[in-house]
Protein backbone atom coordinates (compact mmCIF):
# COMPACT_ATOMS: atom_id res chain seq x y z
CA UNK A 1 0.00 0.00 0.00
CA UNK A 2 1.19 3.12 -0.66
CA UNK A 3 2.01 5.49 2.28
CA UNK A 4 0.24 8.39 1.43
CA UNK A 5 -3.24 5.75 0.71
CA UNK A 6 -5.10 7.08 4.14
CA UNK A 7 -8.63 6.08 3.28
CA UNK A 8 -10.10 4.96 6.70
CA UNK A 9 -10.44 1.33 5.71
CA UNK A 10 -7.89 0.25 8.61
CA UNK A 11 -10.84 2.14 10.63
CA UNK A 12 -12.85 -1.37 10.74
CA UNK A 13 -9.89 -3.43 11.98
CA UNK A 14 -11.72 -3.32 15.31
CA UNK A 15 -9.21 -4.90 18.27
CA UNK A 16 -11.54 -6.15 20.76
CA UNK A 17 -10.73 -8.47 23.48
CA UNK A 18 -6.97 -6.84 23.56
CA UNK A 19 -6.16 -8.55 27.19
CA UNK A 20 -7.15 -12.29 25.34
CA UNK A 21 -4.87 -11.37 22.56
CA UNK A 22 -2.29 -10.87 24.46
CA UNK A 23 -2.73 -13.81 26.74
CA UNK A 24 -2.62 -16.36 23.93
CA UNK A 25 0.70 -14.16 22.25
CA UNK A 26 2.45 -12.38 24.36
CA UNK A 27 5.22 -11.47 22.28
CA UNK A 28 3.19 -10.29 19.67
CA UNK A 29 1.49 -7.53 22.14
CA UNK A 30 4.83 -6.49 23.05
CA UNK A 31 5.69 -5.03 19.65
CA UNK A 32 2.37 -3.77 18.97
CA UNK A 33 0.93 -2.88 22.05
CA UNK A 34 -2.29 -0.30 20.68
CA UNK A 35 -2.47 2.49 22.65
CA UNK A 36 -5.21 5.17 22.57
CA UNK A 37 -4.43 8.51 22.93
CA UNK A 38 -6.91 10.59 24.72
CA UNK A 39 -6.10 13.75 22.63
CA UNK A 40 -7.20 11.69 19.55
CA UNK A 41 -10.43 10.49 21.12
CA UNK A 42 -10.93 14.29 22.41
CA UNK A 43 -10.84 15.78 18.48
CA UNK A 44 -12.76 13.00 17.09
CA UNK A 45 -15.74 13.36 19.98
CA UNK A 46 -15.12 17.14 18.86
CA UNK A 47 -15.02 16.12 15.31
CA UNK A 48 -18.30 13.89 15.64
CA UNK A 49 -20.52 16.64 16.95
CA UNK A 50 -19.07 19.35 14.12
CA UNK A 51 -20.65 16.96 11.44
CA UNK A 52 -23.57 17.07 13.52
CA UNK A 53 -23.23 20.75 13.39
CA UNK A 54 -22.75 20.83 9.83
CA UNK A 55 -26.78 19.20 9.26
CA UNK A 56 -28.35 20.74 12.68
CA UNK A 57 -28.77 23.81 12.33
CA UNK A 58 -26.40 24.32 9.28
CA UNK A 59 -27.45 22.49 6.29
CA UNK A 60 -30.99 22.52 7.35
CA UNK A 61 -30.58 26.69 7.25
CA UNK A 62 -28.30 27.10 4.08
CA UNK A 63 -31.19 25.18 2.22
CA UNK A 64 -34.25 26.35 4.30
CA UNK A 65 -33.11 30.34 3.34
CA UNK A 66 -33.04 29.21 -0.05
CA UNK A 67 -36.79 28.45 -0.22
CA UNK A 68 -39.95 30.43 -0.37
CA UNK A 69 -40.89 31.52 2.94
CA UNK A 70 -44.19 29.14 2.57
CA UNK A 71 -41.93 25.82 2.70
CA UNK A 72 -38.68 26.72 5.05
CA UNK A 73 -40.26 24.60 8.28
CA UNK A 74 -40.40 21.63 5.49
CA UNK A 75 -36.54 21.61 4.86
CA UNK A 76 -35.59 22.12 8.18
CA UNK A 77 -38.27 19.22 9.24
CA UNK A 78 -36.71 16.87 6.89
CA UNK A 79 -33.34 17.55 7.75
CA UNK A 80 -33.81 17.21 11.25
CA UNK A 81 -36.07 13.84 10.63
CA UNK A 82 -33.67 12.58 8.54
CA UNK A 83 -30.36 12.71 10.63
CA UNK A 84 -32.90 11.03 13.53
CA UNK A 85 -33.82 8.12 10.94
CA UNK A 86 -30.81 7.34 9.96
CA UNK A 87 -28.94 7.48 13.72
CA UNK A 88 -31.30 5.40 14.74
CA UNK A 89 -30.86 2.89 11.01
CA UNK A 90 -26.51 3.15 11.90
CA UNK A 91 -26.94 1.35 14.93
CA UNK A 92 -29.13 -0.93 14.20
CA UNK A 93 -27.65 -1.93 10.95
CA UNK A 94 -26.10 0.28 9.12
CA UNK A 95 -22.86 0.37 10.36
CA UNK A 96 -22.79 -3.48 10.48
CA UNK A 97 -23.36 -3.28 6.50
CA UNK A 98 -20.85 -0.66 6.31
CA UNK A 99 -18.26 -2.25 8.64
CA UNK A 100 -19.23 -4.93 10.41
CA UNK A 101 -16.19 -6.66 9.18
CA UNK A 102 -17.60 -8.81 6.73
CA UNK A 103 -15.11 -9.23 3.88
CA UNK A 104 -17.07 -9.36 0.79
CA UNK A 105 -16.30 -6.15 -1.39
CA UNK A 106 -19.69 -4.35 -1.58
CA UNK A 107 -21.41 -5.68 2.17
CA UNK A 108 -20.01 -5.60 5.63
CA UNK A 109 -21.84 -7.89 6.74
CA UNK A 110 -24.63 -8.71 9.98
CA UNK A 111 -21.44 -9.00 12.67
CA UNK A 112 -22.25 -5.92 14.36
CA UNK A 113 -25.98 -5.53 13.74
CA UNK A 114 -27.14 -3.58 16.59
CA UNK A 115 -23.92 -2.73 17.14
CA UNK A 116 -23.11 -6.38 18.84
CA UNK A 117 -19.73 -7.16 20.90
CA UNK A 118 -18.94 -2.99 20.96
CA UNK A 119 -17.85 -2.43 24.34
CA UNK A 120 -16.05 0.66 26.09
CA UNK A 121 -12.95 -1.07 25.45
CA UNK A 122 -13.43 -2.20 21.92
CA UNK A 123 -10.95 0.02 19.77
CA UNK A 124 -10.76 0.73 16.13
CA UNK A 125 -7.08 1.44 14.07
CA UNK A 126 -6.29 4.87 12.68
CA UNK A 127 -3.70 5.22 10.14
CA UNK A 128 -0.91 4.61 12.45
CA UNK A 129 0.10 1.31 13.47
CA UNK A 130 -0.86 0.36 17.17
CA UNK A 131 -2.67 4.01 17.80
CA UNK A 132 -6.54 3.19 18.33
CA UNK A 133 -9.60 5.33 19.56
CA UNK A 134 -12.36 3.44 21.10
CA UNK A 135 -14.53 2.38 18.55
CA UNK A 136 -18.14 3.87 20.16
CA UNK A 137 -15.91 7.14 19.11
CA UNK A 138 -15.85 5.99 15.20
CA UNK A 139 -19.38 4.74 15.34
CA UNK A 140 -20.19 7.97 16.28
CA UNK A 141 -18.21 9.90 13.66
CA UNK A 142 -19.51 7.31 10.86
CA UNK A 143 -23.06 7.72 11.79
CA UNK A 144 -23.02 11.74 11.24
CA UNK A 145 -21.88 11.08 7.59
CA UNK A 146 -24.65 8.48 7.23
CA UNK A 147 -27.44 10.88 8.60
CA UNK A 148 -25.50 14.06 6.25
CA UNK A 149 -25.48 12.16 2.86
CA UNK A 150 -29.19 11.43 2.50
CA UNK A 151 -30.05 15.49 4.21
CA UNK A 152 -28.05 16.89 1.13
CA UNK A 153 -30.44 14.99 -1.54
CA UNK A 154 -33.55 16.71 -0.61
CA UNK A 155 -32.18 20.06 -2.10
CA UNK A 156 -32.97 18.55 -5.59
CA UNK A 157 -36.76 17.95 -4.49
CA UNK A 158 -37.71 20.81 -1.84
CA UNK A 159 -40.79 22.43 -1.95
CA UNK A 160 -42.84 19.28 -3.76
CA UNK A 161 -41.92 16.18 -2.10
CA UNK A 162 -44.53 13.94 -0.07
CA UNK A 163 -43.06 13.66 3.67
CA UNK A 164 -43.79 10.32 4.16
CA UNK A 165 -42.03 9.44 0.92
CA UNK A 166 -38.96 10.93 1.07
CA UNK A 167 -38.75 9.55 4.43
CA UNK A 168 -39.50 5.84 2.67
CA UNK A 169 -36.71 6.99 0.24
CA UNK A 170 -34.18 7.70 2.85
CA UNK A 171 -34.52 4.41 4.63
CA UNK A 172 -34.12 2.31 1.53
CA UNK A 173 -31.94 4.82 -0.09
CA UNK A 174 -29.18 3.98 2.59
CA UNK A 175 -29.88 0.70 2.87
CA UNK A 176 -29.09 -0.12 -0.63
CA UNK A 177 -26.76 2.80 -1.85
CA UNK A 178 -24.94 4.59 0.91
CA UNK A 179 -24.37 1.82 3.49
CA UNK A 180 -22.71 -0.36 0.02
CA UNK A 181 -21.17 2.52 -1.45
CA UNK A 182 -19.46 3.81 2.31
CA UNK A 183 -17.74 -0.43 2.35
CA UNK A 184 -16.87 -0.51 -1.20
CA UNK A 185 -14.71 2.62 -0.48
CA UNK A 186 -13.63 2.79 2.98
CA UNK A 187 -13.76 -0.51 4.02
CA UNK A 188 -10.31 -3.13 3.80
CA UNK A 189 -12.35 -5.54 2.33
CA UNK A 190 -14.35 -2.71 -0.18
CA UNK A 191 -14.25 -2.89 -3.93
CA UNK A 192 -13.44 0.62 -4.55
CA UNK A 193 -10.51 0.70 -1.75
CA UNK A 194 -9.23 -1.91 -3.06
CA UNK A 195 -8.49 -0.64 -6.78
CA UNK A 196 -6.41 1.95 -4.70
CA UNK A 197 -8.69 4.85 -4.93
CA UNK A 198 -8.43 8.21 -3.07
CA UNK A 199 -11.44 9.18 -0.76
CA UNK A 200 -10.03 10.75 2.42
CA UNK A 201 -13.65 12.35 3.45
CA UNK A 202 -15.97 10.87 1.44
CA UNK A 203 -16.03 12.56 -1.82
CA UNK A 204 -17.48 9.64 -3.39
CA UNK A 205 -18.84 7.82 -0.75
CA UNK A 206 -21.15 11.43 0.55
CA UNK A 207 -21.13 14.06 -2.19
CA UNK A 208 -21.09 12.52 -5.87
CA UNK A 209 -23.79 9.29 -4.12
CA UNK A 210 -25.61 12.50 -3.11
CA UNK A 211 -25.69 14.49 -6.33
CA UNK A 212 -26.44 11.69 -8.49
CA UNK A 213 -29.28 10.61 -6.13
CA UNK A 214 -30.76 14.24 -6.51
CA UNK A 215 -30.57 14.20 -10.28
CA UNK A 216 -32.22 11.08 -10.73
CA UNK A 217 -35.07 12.13 -8.13
CA UNK A 218 -35.53 15.62 -9.63
CA UNK A 219 -35.98 14.10 -12.85
CA UNK A 220 -38.51 11.65 -11.16
CA UNK A 221 -40.35 14.01 -9.71
CA UNK A 222 -40.50 16.63 -11.95
CA UNK A 223 -40.41 20.74 -12.18
CA UNK A 224 -41.89 22.35 -9.01
CA UNK A 225 -45.41 23.97 -10.34
CA UNK A 226 -44.59 27.53 -11.82
CA UNK A 227 -41.13 27.26 -11.84
CA UNK A 228 -39.87 29.93 -14.85
CA UNK A 229 -43.28 31.77 -13.96
CA UNK A 230 -43.42 32.25 -10.30
CA UNK A 231 -40.81 34.16 -8.18
CA UNK A 232 -39.00 31.84 -6.36
CA UNK A 233 -36.34 33.45 -4.97
CA UNK A 234 -34.50 32.71 -1.71
CA UNK A 235 -36.69 33.55 0.79
CA UNK A 236 -33.42 34.69 3.44
CA UNK A 237 -30.04 34.49 1.91
CA UNK A 238 -29.21 35.76 5.76
CA UNK A 239 -30.20 32.10 6.25
CA UNK A 240 -28.23 30.92 3.66
CA UNK A 241 -25.25 32.62 4.23
CA UNK A 242 -25.62 31.61 8.30
CA UNK A 243 -26.10 27.75 7.07
CA UNK A 244 -23.05 28.05 4.41
CA UNK A 245 -20.90 29.30 7.33
CA UNK A 246 -21.90 26.28 9.71
CA UNK A 247 -21.15 24.01 6.66
CA UNK A 248 -17.68 25.36 6.67
CA UNK A 249 -17.21 25.23 10.22
CA UNK A 250 -18.70 21.94 10.83
CA UNK A 251 -16.62 20.27 8.02
CA UNK A 252 -13.67 21.18 9.88
CA UNK A 253 -14.64 17.84 11.41
CA UNK A 254 -15.57 16.40 8.35
CA UNK A 255 -12.46 16.59 6.95
CA UNK A 256 -10.08 16.81 9.66
CA UNK A 257 -11.78 14.73 11.41
CA UNK A 258 -11.43 11.56 8.75
CA UNK A 259 -7.63 11.70 10.02
CA UNK A 260 -9.00 9.65 12.66
CA UNK A 261 -5.82 11.59 14.79
CA UNK A 262 -4.85 14.84 16.24
CA UNK A 263 -2.00 15.05 14.49
CA UNK A 264 -0.05 16.65 10.92
CA UNK A 265 -2.44 14.81 8.95
CA UNK A 266 -5.13 16.39 10.60
CA UNK A 267 -3.46 19.66 10.14
CA UNK A 268 -3.04 19.42 6.29
CA UNK A 269 -6.79 18.55 6.02
CA UNK A 270 -7.53 21.48 8.28
CA UNK A 271 -5.87 24.29 6.37
CA UNK A 272 -7.00 22.40 2.93
CA UNK A 273 -10.42 22.89 4.35
CA UNK A 274 -9.51 26.69 4.43
CA UNK A 275 -7.41 27.17 1.49
CA UNK A 276 -9.58 25.51 -1.17
CA UNK A 277 -12.51 26.73 0.09
CA UNK A 278 -11.47 30.39 -0.34
CA UNK A 279 -10.14 29.76 -3.52
CA UNK A 280 -13.29 28.17 -4.62
CA UNK A 281 -15.20 31.75 -3.00
CA UNK A 282 -12.87 33.97 -5.03
CA UNK A 283 -13.00 32.10 -8.34
CA UNK A 284 -16.78 32.19 -8.39
CA UNK A 285 -17.46 35.88 -6.89
CA UNK A 286 -14.99 36.64 -10.06
CA UNK A 287 -17.21 34.71 -12.52
CA UNK A 288 -19.85 36.62 -11.73
CA UNK A 289 -18.39 39.93 -11.55
CA UNK A 290 -17.09 39.50 -14.92
CA UNK A 291 -20.15 37.41 -16.91
CA UNK A 292 -22.86 40.10 -15.19
CA UNK A 293 -21.06 42.30 -13.32
CA UNK A 294 -22.52 42.13 -9.93
CA UNK A 295 -20.50 39.20 -7.39
CA UNK A 296 -23.62 37.49 -5.34
CA UNK A 297 -23.64 36.76 -1.95
CA UNK A 298 -25.46 33.84 -3.22
CA UNK A 299 -22.46 33.03 -5.88
CA UNK A 300 -20.27 33.30 -2.85
CA UNK A 301 -21.68 31.13 -0.35
CA UNK A 302 -22.54 28.30 -3.58
CA UNK A 303 -18.32 28.60 -4.00
CA UNK A 304 -18.00 28.15 -0.25
CA UNK A 305 -19.84 25.02 -0.71
CA UNK A 306 -18.24 23.69 -4.14
CA UNK A 307 -15.01 23.97 -2.48
CA UNK A 308 -15.68 22.17 0.60
CA UNK A 309 -17.04 19.63 -1.74
CA UNK A 310 -14.10 19.45 -4.38
CA UNK A 311 -11.32 19.19 -1.22
CA UNK A 312 -12.95 16.77 0.77
CA UNK A 313 -11.75 13.52 -1.09
CA UNK A 314 -8.40 15.81 -1.26
CA UNK A 315 -7.72 17.05 1.97
CA UNK A 316 -5.69 14.62 3.53
CA UNK A 317 -3.19 14.25 0.56
CA UNK A 318 -2.68 17.28 -1.22
CA UNK A 319 -1.00 20.20 -0.55
CA UNK A 320 -2.09 23.80 0.60
CA UNK A 321 -1.80 26.11 -2.48
CA UNK A 322 -3.14 22.85 -4.74
CA UNK A 323 -5.82 23.39 -2.79
CA UNK A 324 -6.49 26.81 -3.59
CA UNK A 325 -6.69 25.87 -7.35
CA UNK A 326 -8.62 22.45 -6.91
CA UNK A 327 -11.16 24.84 -5.17
CA UNK A 328 -10.80 27.23 -7.95
CA UNK A 329 -11.66 25.05 -10.70
CA UNK A 330 -14.03 23.09 -8.66
CA UNK A 331 -16.11 26.71 -8.37
CA UNK A 332 -15.88 27.27 -12.10
CA UNK A 333 -17.36 24.19 -12.95
CA UNK A 334 -20.27 24.38 -10.83
CA UNK A 335 -21.30 27.55 -11.69
CA UNK A 336 -21.09 26.39 -15.39
CA UNK A 337 -23.78 23.58 -14.62
CA UNK A 338 -25.93 25.54 -11.85
CA UNK A 339 -26.24 28.84 -14.74
CA UNK A 340 -25.94 27.28 -17.73
CA UNK A 341 -26.11 23.72 -18.20
CA UNK A 342 -29.32 23.39 -15.79
CA UNK A 343 -30.83 26.10 -17.61
CA UNK A 344 -30.20 24.80 -21.15
CA UNK A 345 -31.49 21.40 -19.96
CA UNK A 346 -34.47 22.38 -17.52
CA UNK A 347 -34.37 19.84 -14.91
CA UNK A 348 -35.48 21.35 -11.11
CA UNK A 349 -32.61 20.88 -8.87
CA UNK A 350 -34.46 22.81 -7.33
CA UNK A 351 -31.14 23.93 -4.44
CA UNK A 352 -28.25 22.69 -7.03
CA UNK A 353 -27.25 19.46 -5.07
CA UNK A 354 -26.44 17.80 -8.11
CA UNK A 355 -25.00 21.21 -9.54
CA UNK A 356 -22.58 21.68 -6.41
CA UNK A 357 -22.24 18.50 -4.80
CA UNK A 358 -22.31 16.18 -7.74
CA UNK A 359 -19.86 18.01 -9.96
CA UNK A 360 -17.92 19.16 -7.27
CA UNK A 361 -17.63 15.95 -5.99
CA UNK A 362 -16.57 14.83 -9.30
CA UNK A 363 -13.76 17.42 -10.06
CA UNK A 364 -12.57 16.86 -6.51
CA UNK A 365 -12.58 12.75 -6.45
CA UNK A 366 -10.48 13.24 -10.23
CA UNK A 367 -8.37 16.13 -8.96
CA UNK A 368 -7.27 14.60 -5.85
CA UNK A 369 -5.69 11.95 -8.10
CA UNK A 370 -3.49 15.18 -10.18
CA UNK A 371 -2.94 17.12 -7.13
CA UNK A 372 -1.74 14.87 -5.11
CA UNK A 373 1.44 14.71 -7.19
CA UNK A 374 4.50 15.68 -5.18
CA UNK A 375 5.39 18.39 -7.91
CA UNK A 376 2.07 19.91 -7.14
CA UNK A 377 2.58 19.99 -3.33
CA UNK A 378 0.59 17.01 -2.82
CA UNK A 379 1.80 13.68 -0.48
CA UNK A 380 2.32 11.32 -3.00
CA UNK A 381 5.52 9.52 -3.08
CA UNK A 382 8.26 9.70 -5.61
CA UNK A 383 6.87 6.90 -7.41
CA UNK A 384 3.25 8.71 -7.54
CA UNK A 385 1.97 8.95 -11.05
CA UNK A 386 -0.42 10.97 -11.78
CA UNK A 387 -1.97 9.38 -14.65
CA UNK A 388 -2.33 6.19 -12.72
CA UNK A 389 -3.61 7.79 -9.85
CA UNK A 390 -6.48 9.57 -11.78
CA UNK A 391 -7.51 6.41 -13.71
CA UNK A 392 -8.25 5.00 -10.72
CA UNK A 393 -9.52 8.02 -9.31
CA UNK A 394 -12.34 7.79 -12.57
CA UNK A 395 -13.02 4.65 -12.18
CA UNK A 396 -13.93 5.01 -8.59
CA UNK A 397 -15.95 8.04 -9.79
CA UNK A 398 -17.69 5.88 -12.62
CA UNK A 399 -18.75 2.28 -10.44
CA UNK A 400 -20.05 5.46 -7.37
CA UNK A 401 -22.75 7.02 -10.58
CA UNK A 402 -23.50 3.64 -12.08
CA UNK A 403 -24.45 1.98 -8.77
CA UNK A 404 -26.19 5.25 -7.08
CA UNK A 405 -27.74 6.12 -10.13
CA UNK A 406 -29.54 2.86 -10.89
CA UNK A 407 -30.49 2.04 -7.40
CA UNK A 408 -31.14 5.33 -6.82
CA UNK A 409 -33.74 5.39 -9.91
CA UNK A 410 -35.09 1.41 -8.94
CA UNK A 411 -35.92 3.12 -5.45
CA UNK A 412 -37.69 6.16 -6.58
CA UNK A 413 -39.88 4.47 -8.75
CA UNK A 414 -40.59 1.66 -5.75
CA UNK A 415 -41.52 4.67 -3.39
CA UNK A 416 -43.29 6.33 -6.21
CA UNK A 417 -45.35 3.38 -7.12
CA UNK A 418 -46.20 2.48 -3.24
CA UNK A 419 -46.40 6.38 -1.63
CA UNK A 420 -46.59 9.00 -4.66
CA UNK A 421 -43.95 11.36 -4.66
CA UNK A 422 -45.57 14.65 -4.66
CA UNK A 423 -48.25 16.44 -3.19
CA UNK A 424 -51.02 17.62 -4.82
CA UNK A 425 -50.84 20.96 -6.35
CA UNK A 426 -52.97 22.95 -4.40
CA UNK A 427 -50.92 21.58 -1.04
CA UNK A 428 -47.79 22.51 -3.24
CA UNK A 429 -49.30 25.96 -3.71
CA UNK A 430 -50.39 26.48 -0.13
CA UNK A 431 -46.73 25.28 0.45
CA UNK A 432 -45.28 22.43 2.44
CA UNK A 433 -45.13 23.92 5.64
CA UNK A 434 -48.66 24.36 6.39
CA UNK A 435 -50.10 21.06 4.07
CA UNK A 436 -47.44 18.85 5.40
CA UNK A 437 -46.96 19.93 8.92
CA UNK A 438 -49.54 22.21 10.00
CA UNK A 439 -47.41 24.89 11.10
CA UNK A 440 -45.97 28.26 9.65
CA UNK A 441 -42.84 29.37 10.06
CA UNK A 442 -43.08 33.22 10.14
CA UNK A 443 -46.22 35.16 11.04
CA UNK A 444 -47.04 38.98 10.70
CA UNK B 1 -58.44 70.27 5.71
CA UNK B 2 -56.19 67.90 3.46
CA UNK B 3 -55.00 64.43 3.89
CA UNK B 4 -52.02 64.16 1.94
CA UNK B 5 -50.94 60.42 1.15
CA UNK B 6 -47.08 60.53 -0.28
CA UNK B 7 -45.63 57.40 -1.84
CA UNK B 8 -41.80 57.26 -0.93
CA UNK B 9 -38.42 55.78 -1.04
CA UNK B 10 -38.34 54.05 1.72
CA UNK B 11 -34.49 55.46 2.93
CA UNK B 12 -36.06 58.58 2.35
CA UNK B 13 -38.44 58.20 5.86
CA UNK B 14 -36.07 59.73 8.26
CA UNK B 15 -35.73 63.11 6.30
CA UNK B 16 -39.24 63.29 5.19
CA UNK B 17 -40.28 63.34 9.13
CA UNK B 18 -37.47 65.52 9.93
CA UNK B 19 -39.02 68.24 7.49
CA UNK B 20 -42.38 68.04 8.29
CA UNK B 21 -41.96 67.37 12.18
CA UNK B 22 -39.89 71.47 11.43
CA UNK B 23 -43.52 72.56 9.83
CA UNK B 24 -45.40 71.77 13.24
CA UNK B 25 -47.18 68.77 11.74
CA UNK B 26 -48.03 66.39 14.52
CA UNK B 27 -48.85 63.64 13.21
CA UNK B 28 -47.94 60.67 10.42
CA UNK B 29 -48.38 57.23 9.75
CA UNK B 30 -46.31 54.92 7.86
CA UNK B 31 -47.42 52.20 5.44
CA UNK B 32 -44.92 49.91 4.05
CA UNK B 33 -46.44 49.12 0.32
CA UNK B 34 -44.98 47.71 -3.11
CA UNK B 35 -46.01 49.33 -6.45
CA UNK B 36 -45.18 49.71 -9.67
CA UNK B 37 -44.91 53.47 -11.65
CA UNK B 38 -42.60 54.43 -14.30
CA UNK B 39 -39.64 53.10 -12.48
CA UNK B 40 -41.19 49.44 -13.16
CA UNK B 41 -39.55 46.62 -11.15
CA UNK B 42 -35.56 44.97 -11.24
CA UNK B 43 -34.13 41.90 -11.94
CA UNK B 44 -33.25 39.68 -9.87
CA UNK B 45 -30.39 36.42 -10.60
CA UNK B 46 -30.07 33.48 -8.31
CA UNK B 47 -27.07 30.64 -9.51
CA UNK B 48 -28.57 31.72 -12.71
CA UNK B 49 -32.60 31.84 -12.31
CA UNK B 50 -33.57 35.24 -13.45
CA UNK B 51 -36.14 36.74 -11.64
CA UNK B 52 -38.56 39.88 -12.84
CA UNK B 53 -39.29 42.07 -9.78
CA UNK B 54 -42.56 43.73 -10.69
CA UNK B 55 -43.08 45.33 -7.32
CA UNK B 56 -40.71 47.39 -5.14
CA UNK B 57 -41.13 48.20 -2.30
CA UNK B 58 -41.94 51.79 -0.86
CA UNK B 59 -43.24 53.19 2.43
CA UNK B 60 -47.26 54.62 2.07
CA UNK B 61 -47.33 58.28 4.33
CA UNK B 62 -50.58 59.97 5.39
CA UNK B 63 -50.96 63.09 6.83
CA UNK B 64 -53.68 65.05 7.76
CA UNK B 65 -53.27 69.14 7.87
CA UNK B 66 -54.97 72.34 8.25
CA UNK B 67 -55.39 73.14 4.61
CA UNK B 68 -53.05 76.53 4.56
CA UNK B 69 -50.61 73.96 5.76
CA UNK B 70 -51.02 72.03 2.52
CA UNK B 71 -49.01 73.46 0.37
CA UNK B 72 -45.68 73.52 2.28
CA UNK B 73 -45.99 70.13 3.40
CA UNK B 74 -46.61 68.83 -0.06
CA UNK B 75 -43.23 71.44 -0.74
CA UNK B 76 -41.38 69.73 2.33
CA UNK B 77 -42.30 66.17 1.72
CA UNK B 78 -41.36 66.68 -2.33
CA UNK B 79 -37.61 68.53 -1.08
CA UNK B 80 -37.02 65.96 1.52
CA UNK B 81 -38.11 62.76 -0.41
CA UNK B 82 -36.56 63.47 -3.64
CA UNK B 83 -33.15 62.10 -4.92
CA UNK B 84 -33.55 62.66 -8.68
CA UNK B 85 -33.20 59.50 -9.60
CA UNK B 86 -36.72 57.84 -11.18
CA UNK B 87 -38.81 55.99 -8.88
CA UNK B 88 -39.01 59.24 -5.90
CA UNK B 89 -42.78 58.49 -5.84
CA UNK B 90 -45.83 60.62 -5.72
CA UNK B 91 -48.43 62.64 -3.90
CA UNK B 92 -51.41 62.14 -3.85
CA UNK B 93 -53.75 65.76 -1.79
CA UNK B 94 -57.24 65.04 -1.04
CA UNK B 95 -59.77 66.84 1.00
CA UNK B 96 -60.70 66.14 4.07
CA UNK B 97 -63.96 66.17 5.75
CA UNK B 98 -64.33 65.23 9.44
CA UNK B 99 -61.38 64.27 11.68
CA UNK B 100 -61.79 62.90 15.61
CA UNK B 101 -59.30 61.94 17.96
CA UNK B 102 -60.74 59.19 19.61
CA UNK B 103 -59.43 59.57 23.47
CA UNK B 104 -61.29 63.36 23.55
CA UNK B 105 -63.97 63.30 21.48
CA UNK B 106 -62.30 66.48 19.75
CA UNK B 107 -62.93 67.05 15.87
CA UNK B 108 -61.15 68.71 13.20
CA UNK B 109 -58.95 71.10 13.96
CA UNK B 110 -58.29 71.06 17.19
CA UNK B 111 -58.25 67.05 16.91
CA UNK B 112 -55.07 67.17 14.14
Amino acid sequence: MNHFLKSPALRTLAITGLLGLSAISPALAQTAEPTMDKGDTAWMMVSTVLVLFMILPGLALFYGGLVRSKNMLSVLMQCTMITAVVMVIWVVYGYSFAFGGGTGAFFGGFGKLFLAGVTTDSMSATFTDGVVIPEYVFIAFQMTFAAITPALIVGAFVERIKFSALMAFVILWVTFVYFPVAHMVWDAAGYIFNLGALDFAGGTVVHINAGIAALVGCIILGKRAGLGRDNMAPHSMTLTMVGASMLWVGWFGFNAGSNLEANGGAALAMINTFTATAGAIIAWAIIEAVLRSKPSMLGAASGMIAGLVAVTPAAGSIGPVGAIVLGAIASSACYFFVAVVKQKFGYDDSLDVFGIHGVGGIIGAIGTGIFTAPGLGGTGGDDYSIAGQTFIQAEAVVITILWCGIASTILFMIVKAIFGLRVNEADESVGLDLSSHGEAAYHG
Amino acid sequence: MKLITAVIKPFRLDAVREALTGLGVEGLTVTEVKGYGRQKGHTEIYRGAEYAIHFLPKLKLEIAVKADLAAKAIEAISESARTGQIGDGKIFVMDLEEVVRIRTGEKNAEAL
